[in-house]
């Protein structure tokens, strides 16, 4: 069975000890997560968190019916990977160096990030998008050398006028 | 009306309708326990000897009634002590709260005497589990943790109570007891799919399991076979729902179960699987389970759909509903081909076994015929739970109390006393050496309680199941399963207070088990069976329904 990238957006209650519930079930089953962020929510009684993993299609029902049994899990769906927006922000701290700067500064102004630290070791760059272009803008930084990074996983929207308790199909 | 905390929680308990509660005390929940002294009259307290008996013993209480049981430990080791209970539970889907005290908040985190993360161990072994911070919260959380416990797909529960919590004062006000929220009905698009389903099908099969204990729909599952010309098997888990001797009734299937409900269901073109999970237990290799059968599973929840067999309709509903629904709109059948071909699959396993002098099937006849039918049959886990499965003759609802799921030795005795409180009946435990060493202690508990319960003793010396596995594909290499014990089981027995029989053959059984169904409290017959018996029919690893071992014979091994 092919397997695919698939983001799932859970709201959950906004308590201690919720995350942990939500993570040990996907241990539990034996499925990896690919990326992890969680947050809050227009309602401060709800948080979101933001999964994506690789599975089959078959692992992607258990994946949501699994969830949607927790008490603390208000709601689950799983977001199109094409149409939807979704966003993902990296740091990254390159070498600073002579012969290396103006191309580092350069590299930044092509990907469309931003510098927000600048001393005569380091240079710290803020880069957001979509994973693709992380993944691109990280490859090219190996160039220099790459001191520190951390990047966020995904955040992600439905695209349209739809919030996560409208009608979706799973 | 101003309480403390440990006053909320008897309050609520006695609110939520609970008359037993099971347990060990213990420093962090001596408040509760000096409550609880207070309402001898509403709660009875079951003093176990150990937290592992109270735990099994509130399971068995749930299982024999359908109601939730209630379970109390202190923190730290009391607390851990109840995780297998807790674990047994949750795999057969048993309604259970289990309340643990803690330290108090402010010493949480600080690894103080007797501090654990319970709320953290049993994370993957109950529905929900909760931790009471203020005691503001205590009431309700107990409330929901009843309504959990026992909505949609039933487990077990957990609230973790600091002292602190305990000994805090609040406000309390009984409230009327909120029901669980209705299993959602089928649709009628479903019920038409099942239907067209059953009119393609020739050879059909309904194969049940604790889900239709859970909703008490044996009698409508007859009805739906004899309309759709269909027989019946069930998981481990079913059994006792529907009484043995039902004509188009084969038994139990899988690895260990009834040949004929084990082929037939490989032979079935059209699986109607009602509250099952397909368990490999009754599947054996789930990937090639039955692949040229329509299947249609049934089940309260929904990640059960799918989970380990594909499904060709899946419905997530109340079984009831989707049986009386489907029993109006099915089509009478006929199936004259297919039901005459079990009739030689059930011949075939006469055939095989008829007249031949097997003392453990001999043993669980004799059970069957001088017992009421209203008697509990407990059991452990191993060879005996297997031959007990497959040959009782189950007459009454939920007469079988099993550790399905999880397999759990020494779940037995524990059981078996929370079952006979519970209904106020006997229970008869059959148990095996191996597993009665496990929780042997609780034998004091069923002494001082005066509790009925006849315990039959398989006793081969040895850990009969493994032992059986080591013999057909270990080459008869028995390691560690050799039980040279010494124990004489007759003087156990009068040690703890009880009595104590032995047998050795079907004569001395016979006279030795109408004794000690009579005894008024507890007793033990120690019933010594050939080491060497097997549990057969007999799946191999990986293998299918279609190459089932049916006699010894069969076997090639080094030793035959």
């Amino acid at each position: 069975m092919p397997r695919n990238k698939i983001i799932i957006a859970i709201y959950v209650d906004n308590q201690y000890g919720v995350l942990s519930r939500v993570t040990a079930m996907f241990t539990r089953r034996g499925y990896n997560i690919d990326s992890l962020t969680v947050g809050e929510t227009e309602s401060p009684e709800y948080s979101r968190i933001t999964i994506t993993l690789t599975a089959e299609k078959n692992d992607k029902d258990q994946v949501v019916s699994q969830l949607r049994k927790l008490y603390n899990v208000k709601k689950v769906i799983v977001l199109s990977t094409e149409d939807c927006i979704k966003r993902e922000l990296l740091l990254i701290k390159v070498r600073n160096t002579e012969q290396q700067h103006a191309d580092i500064v350069e590299a930044t102004n092509i990907f469309r990030t931003k510098i927000i630290d600048f001393t005569d070791e380091a240079i710290s760059i803020e880069a957001t998008g979509d994973s693709q272009k992380i993944d691109a803008f990280i490859e090219y930084m190996k160039k220099f050398e790459i001191i520190e990074m951390c990047r966020t996983g995904i955040v992600a929207l439905d695209r349209g006028g739809t919030n996560i308790w409208s009608e979706h199909e799973d | 009306m101003k309480m403390t905390g440990a006053q909320i929680l008897v309050e609520t308990l006695i609110e939520q309708g609970v008359d037993t509660v099971f347990g060990f005390p213990g420093g962090m929940v001596v408040d509760i326990y000096d409550k609880l002294y207070d309402k001898q009259d509403k709660i009875k307290h079951i003093l176990t000897a150990h937290e592992e008996g109270a735990v099994h013993s509130a399971d068995g209480y749930a299982r024999a009634t359908g109601k939730t049981g209630v379970v109390i430990a202190t923190s730290g080791p009391g607390a851990t002590n109840l995780v297998t209970g807790i674990a047994t539970a949750y795999l057969d889907s048993i309604p259970l709260v289990a309340i643990t005290g803690n330290v108090r908040n402010s010493m949480i985190g600080r690894d103080s005497f007797q501090e654990i993360d319970i709320t953290g161990i049993t994370l993957p072994i109950t529905k929900h589990n909760f931790f009471v911070h203020k005691v503001s919260k205590l009431a309700d959380v107990v409330r929901k943790a009843f309504e959990l416990a026992q909505s949609g797909r039933p487990g077990p529960v957990l609230i973790d109570i600091p002292k602190d919590v305990q000994e805090a004062v609040f406000d309390f006000k009984k409230q009327p007891v909120k029901k669980p929220d209705p299993i959602p009905c089928c649709d009628d698009e479903d019920i038409n799919k099942a239907v067209k389903l059953i009119k393609e099908s020739k050879r059909p099969y309904i194969y049940f399991g604790g889900g239709a204990v859970r909703t008490s729909i044996g009698e409508d599952i007859i009805k739906l076979a004899d309309k759709l010309d269909a027989v019946i098997g069930c998981s481990m888990m079913g059994l006792s729902e529907i009484p043995s001797d039902s004509p188009r009734f084969l038994g139990m299937q899988g690895m260990h179960g009834r040949f004929a409900s084990s082929v037939a269901l490989a032979k079935a073109d059209l699986i109607i699987a009602l509250g099952v999970r397909f368990s490999d237990r009754a599947t054996g290799k789930t990937e090639k389970f039955s692949l040229s059968a329509t299947k249609i599973h049934v089940d309260c929840d929904r990640a059960e759909i799918g989970k380990n067999v594909p499904v060709d309709l899946g419905i997530c509903c109340d079984i009831k509903d989707f049986v009386d629904r489907l029993i109006k709109a099915a089509p009478q059948r006929k199936n004259t081909e297919w039901i005459k071909k079990v009739e030689q699959l059930k011949q075939r396993e006469a055939d095989a076994y008829e007249g031949l002098p097997f003392l453990p099937r001999d043993t669980i006849n004799i059970i069957s015929d001088n017992i009421k039918p209203d008697t509990r049959l407990v059991t452990d886990v191993g060879q005996h739970q297997c031959w007990a499965a497959q040959f009782f003759k189950f007459r009454k609802k939920r007469t079988w109390i099993t550790s399905g799921g999880l397999g759990t030795m020494g779940f037995g005795l524990g059981a078996a006393i929370g079952s006979s409180i519970a209904t106020n009946t006997r229970s008869v435990l059959i148990t095996g050496d191996g597993s009665f060493g496990m929780c042997l202690n609780e034998l004091a508990t069923a002494v001082t309680y005066n509790v009925p319960v006849t315990i039959v003793i398989f006793n081969n010396h040895a850990l009969g199941m493994v032992r059986q596995w080591q013999k057909v594909f270990f080459d008869g290499r028995y390691s560690n399963t050799t039980l040279d014990r010494k124990t004489d089981f007759v003087k156990l027995a009068q040690a703890f207070g009880a009595k104590g029989f032995k047998a050795t053959d079907k004569k001395s059984f016979e006279e030795a088990f109408k004794k000690a169904y009579k005894v008024k409290g507890p007793a033990i017959i120690d019933l010594t069976i050939k080491t060497d018996s097997l549990v057969l029919p007999m799946l191999k690893p990986g293998g299918t329904f279609n190459n089932l071992i049916l006699r010894r014979e069969d076997i090639s091994d080094a030793e035959k």
